[in-house]
């Protein structure tokens, strides 16, 4: 995996650069992809994003690898139900609030903002902080992609201490988890005080150093994601195949092109978990795929085989306009592309497949990429 | 019982009289700009043609009226109030306010003063906080104060409890005499910005929908026809004139579900794939159990994100009416549409249009069909093959089944449909099909609808719940509750939230009661 080590300490420091208006607008499209079906719609974050800059905010994108040993890193992400977002819309003073309060805590000043996951919303929680605090955001994350549980990062792969957390509330609640026995015990607690107000809340996840990061975080996921909207935006106005475009600039995989056929939804556990099955159009007529979930795509079945599981990205795209489509969006009749995107290296280690691969999300099978 | 049925498009205004479930007669004549003036012509057209024993004016049990003039107004962007916005909710939702995602120009004519207060609810019926009264008082004031006729108002998950929205509603009712309002929950749906979106374009057509309705009223009276008004829905039901003009949203799309349900009937079909080729777009539906399937996500409506009862649609730039050029091929989307009676070659004008391409190929006897005669054969060839194309695949992209469908063709221009579709069983043809949509409105019945979410009941019970909150809505928008029955019944669990939470979306339909 790609990682800092031969990297020496002194390296000169680039300025964070700006990002512009136009790459927050790509960033919301390349997230939205790289949530592979979870994470949440960017939407409403993006609306913030777009009221912050008319107002003058302008965010920095700092490469990780610029950051000192000792920089100290927030963590950020949104914690709650997808529909109550849809009631209660998300706040860029929220997220700061648990910045703040998490710099109370410790007692120090944070040099950046970064977030836990890339796929979905969350990719525009630390800018949102960030136009608010004045600080640059980390081009990483933990994730590379969406996960459904705090375990599921390179963080908690990597055994870093996974405490404390604040949350915050609009209302004046604060919780801060000043201790947890593992990252299960922090995903307990914290998801205990989300719900007590109202299943959505923003947190500071456990401070990280810039050390740590440059270690142990998926390093230029956001850069990626800006560069994957772009992608897609370049291809429509040239009238070309946004999912062509896509598949060519991550070096993805076309797994299946077809049309739903049926989708069934359950909760358990607080997930949305489901299947969805494909009959093929085109060049797999004749053919079927299953899709399987749990907030995000997990498994994939062509012909009854299995083709693809987690933690390669498992993309399902709108065939005609290159739009990603979540699984609380999945409906009859929809012609979509399943795509296959690389993981990030941290992921397909031993240790990665412990939290992310796909026994992890209770399917007995060993995975396998189809990258290989 | 006897039924008028009207529907007043852009165009044309269709109107039919059915008797028995039958279609005794039919006219179709142009709209005029004041609207009253066209609805009289039909209507005088309509019942002069049926003389009857006993004389005249006959007795009508019942008028419908469907019109796309709500939502024409906001696509053109005329004849809408500018609308003051209450939110409750504060400390939630403040970053991102009313009308924050509207396109600048409609938002310049509609967007009135912004109010934001504390209240609102949470996803299990807890209270946010509590509803700030003096703040909903103040605001009132200020809206008086500035004039304001038309007041929308959208609370933090007031579908779920709407005891927010309504007090607000008592004080501005109190505090402004006369004012209008809307209140989110009656559109229903969770989603607060789509559903506070369709909130204010519904108070910014409030007062054109009072006017609209006084205008059919008006026409009704003029033609001597005493029966009961009522206004077609989304959803292909109608709803009591007087109850229909404070939710003018509601009568968006009734254009098109009016020709699928007038397809429904006159086919005898429930479950079918309909296609209705119009002057210059064509739309493609599915009808389950009678009705259009709904659209379950967004819909924009001249720009605006909404999310409330839609039927899922796809509209396809193809129609009668539609350019047709060779080297290279191309048909549509631009349209001579209305001006296809001057422009097009059959009927002497210079234009070639879908309509002279399907006169030349003999699938229709129109105007004169030697000033297509000229027509150079492998082109009329290939601008059908493209035609048939561009509707395979629309047809394709609305089917949910891969079994084989059924297929009503209906709409003016309803010849443009091969007789052969890959995945149709079969291309059905239906009388009067040039007047579906007024056919559709005639026939239509009353409807109620809930969509919340419940907590600690089974499936079973939370459905029950839901089925009995929407008869009662039926039946306040004037169905016989004898007559009730369920059309659509989901139901989705919701991620992370605990209890067993279940989305449930009930819908019953019966037919009209007395009034």
């Amino acid at each position: 995996m790609r990682r800092n080590g031969g990297r020496i300490p002194y390296a000169p420091m680039a300025p964070p650069r700006p990002v512009s208006a136009a790459e927050i607008e790509s960033l919301a499209i390349g997230a939205w992809i790289l949530g592979t079906g979870g994470g949440g719609s960017p939407y409403l974050a993006l609306l913030n994003m777009r009221a912050l800059y008319r107002q003058g905010a302008r965010v920095s994108l700092l490469d990780p690898l610029d950051l000192a040993d000792d920089d100290l890193v927030a963590v950020v992400s949104n914690m709650g139900a997808p529909l109550v977002g849809q009631e209660r819309l998300t706040d860029p003073r929220t997220v700061a609030r648990a910045v703040e309060m998490m710099e109370e805590y410790i007692g120090r000043r944070f040099r950046a903002i970064m977030t836990v996951e890339i796929g979905g919303g969350n990719a525009l929680q630390p800018f949102m902080a960030a136009a608010l605090l004045d600080r640059p955001v980390v081009d990483a994350d933990a994730m590379g992609r969406a996960f459904p549980e705090a375990q599921m990062t390179s963080f908690a792969i990597h055994d870093l201490r996974m405490y404390p957390l604040t949350l915050a509330d609009v209302r004046d609640n604060a919780v801060i988890v000043a201790r947890a026995a593992s990252w299960k015990w922090m995903e307990r607690l914290s998801r205990k005080a989300c719900v007590e107000v109202g299943s959505i809340a923003s947190t500071c996840k456990a401070p990280r150093t810039g050390k740590e990061v440059k270690a142990c975080g998926i390093l230029h996921t956001t850069s990626k994601a800006i560069r994957l909207g772009e992608t897609v935006q370049a291809a429509r106005r040239a009238h070309r195949d946004p999912i062509e475009a896509v598949l060519e600039a991550e070096r993805g995989l076309l797994l299946f092109r077809g049309k739903i056929r049926d989708v069934a939804r359950r909760t358990t556990e607080g997930f949305l978990r489901g299947t969805a099955s494909l009959d093929g159009l085109d060049e797999f007529r004749g053919r079927g795929f299953e899709l399987a979930f749990q907030n995000e795509f997990a498994v994939g079945w062509l012909d009854g085989a299995p083709r693809v599981t987690t933690p390669d990205l498992i993309c399902v795209m709108d065939t005609v306009s290159g739009e990603a489509i979540g699984t609380e969006t999945l409906r009859y009749g929809q012609r979509v592309s399943v795509l296959a995107l690389p993981a990030p290296p941290v992921l397909l280690t031993p240790k990665g497949l412990e939290h992310v691969g796909p026994r992890a999300f209770g399917y007995d099978l060993d995975f396998q990429t189809v990258f290989a | 019982m006897s039924r008028i049925g009207v529907d007043v498009g852009g165009t044309n205004t269709d109107a039919v009289l059915l008797e028995g479930g039958r279609v005794v007669r039919a006219v179709k004549t142009p709209t005029t700009p004041d609207v009253t003036t066209g609805i009289t012509r039909a209507l005088g057209l309509l019942l002069q043609g049926a003389s009857v024993p006993g004389g005249t004016p006959r007795a009508v049990d019942a008028v419908m009226i469907g019109t796309t003039h709500f939502t024409n107004a906001v696509v053109q962007r005329r004849d809408l109030t500018p609308v003051a916005a209450i939110r409750i909710g504060l400390p939630a939702s403040a970053s991102l306010e009313p009308f924050v995602d509207w396109p600048a120009d409609l938002g310049a004519i509609v967007r009135g003063e912004v109010f934001m207060l504390e209240g609102g609810h949470e996803y299990d019926g807890r209270p946010l906080m509590p509803l700030d009264t003096a703040g909903v008082r103040a605001a009132a004031r200020r809206i008086r104060a500035a004039g304001y006729t038309s007041v929308g108002v959208a609370a933090v998950f007031s579908p779920l409890n709407p005891s927010c929205e309504d007090q607000a509603a008592d004080i501005l009712r109190e505090e402004c005499p006369g004012i209008a309002l809307t209140l989110s929950h009656q559109l229903g749906r969770l989603g607060l910005l789509e559903r506070e979106n369709a909130t204010l374009l519904n108070a910014a057509l409030l007062d054109l929908a009072r006017k609209t309705t006084r205008a059919f009223a008006d026409a009704l009276r003029a033609s001597g026809v005493a029966a009961p008004l009522y206004l077609t829905q989304n959803d292909g039901t109608v709803t009591l004139a007087e109850v229909a003009e404070r939710l003018p949203v509601y009568s968006f799309a009734s254009g098109p579900t009016n020709s699928m349900r007038g397809a429904a009937f006159l086919s005898g079909r429930r479950d079918a794939l309909v296609v209705d080729v119009g002057g210059t777009t064509t739309d493609v539906g599915s009808l389950r159990h009678g009705f259009p399937r709904e659209a379950n996500n967004v819909v924009e409506v001249g720009g605006v994100r909404t999310l409330f009862r839609m039927p899922d649609l796809l509209s396809l730039g193809l129609g009668g009416g539609s350019l047709v050029q060779d080297a290279p091929l191309a048909v549509g989307p631009r349209s001579v549409g209305y001006r296809l009676p001057e422009r097009a070659r059959v009927f002497g004008g210079d234009d070639l249009t879908a309509t002279d391409v399907a006169v030349a190929a003999g699938l229709l006897d129109l105007g004169d069909r030697r000033r297509v005669a000229g027509l150079p054969a492998s082109l009329v060839t290939r601008a059908l093959a493209r035609m048939h194309a561009m509707l395979e695949e629309g047809v394709d992209r609305m089917k949910t089944d891969a079994r084989d469908e059924p297929l009503i063709a209906v709409g003016g221009g309803c010849c443009l449909v091969p007789e052969r579709l890959p995945g149709v069983s079969e291309v059905v043809h239906v009388p009067h099909q040039a007047v579906a949509n007024a056919v559709g409105a005639a026939i239509a019945q009353v409807s109620g609808e809930v969509d919340r979410v419940f907590q600690g009941l089974g499936r079973e019970e939370a459905i029950a719940r839901a089925r009995r909150l929407a008869e009662e809505q039926a039946t306040r928008a004037g169905a016989d509750p004898a007559t009730l029955g369920v059309v659509e019944v989901e139901d989705l669990p919701i991620a992370y939230l605990p209890g067993n939470a279940l989305r449930v979306r009930v819908r019953v339909v019966g037919d009209i009661g007395r009034v």
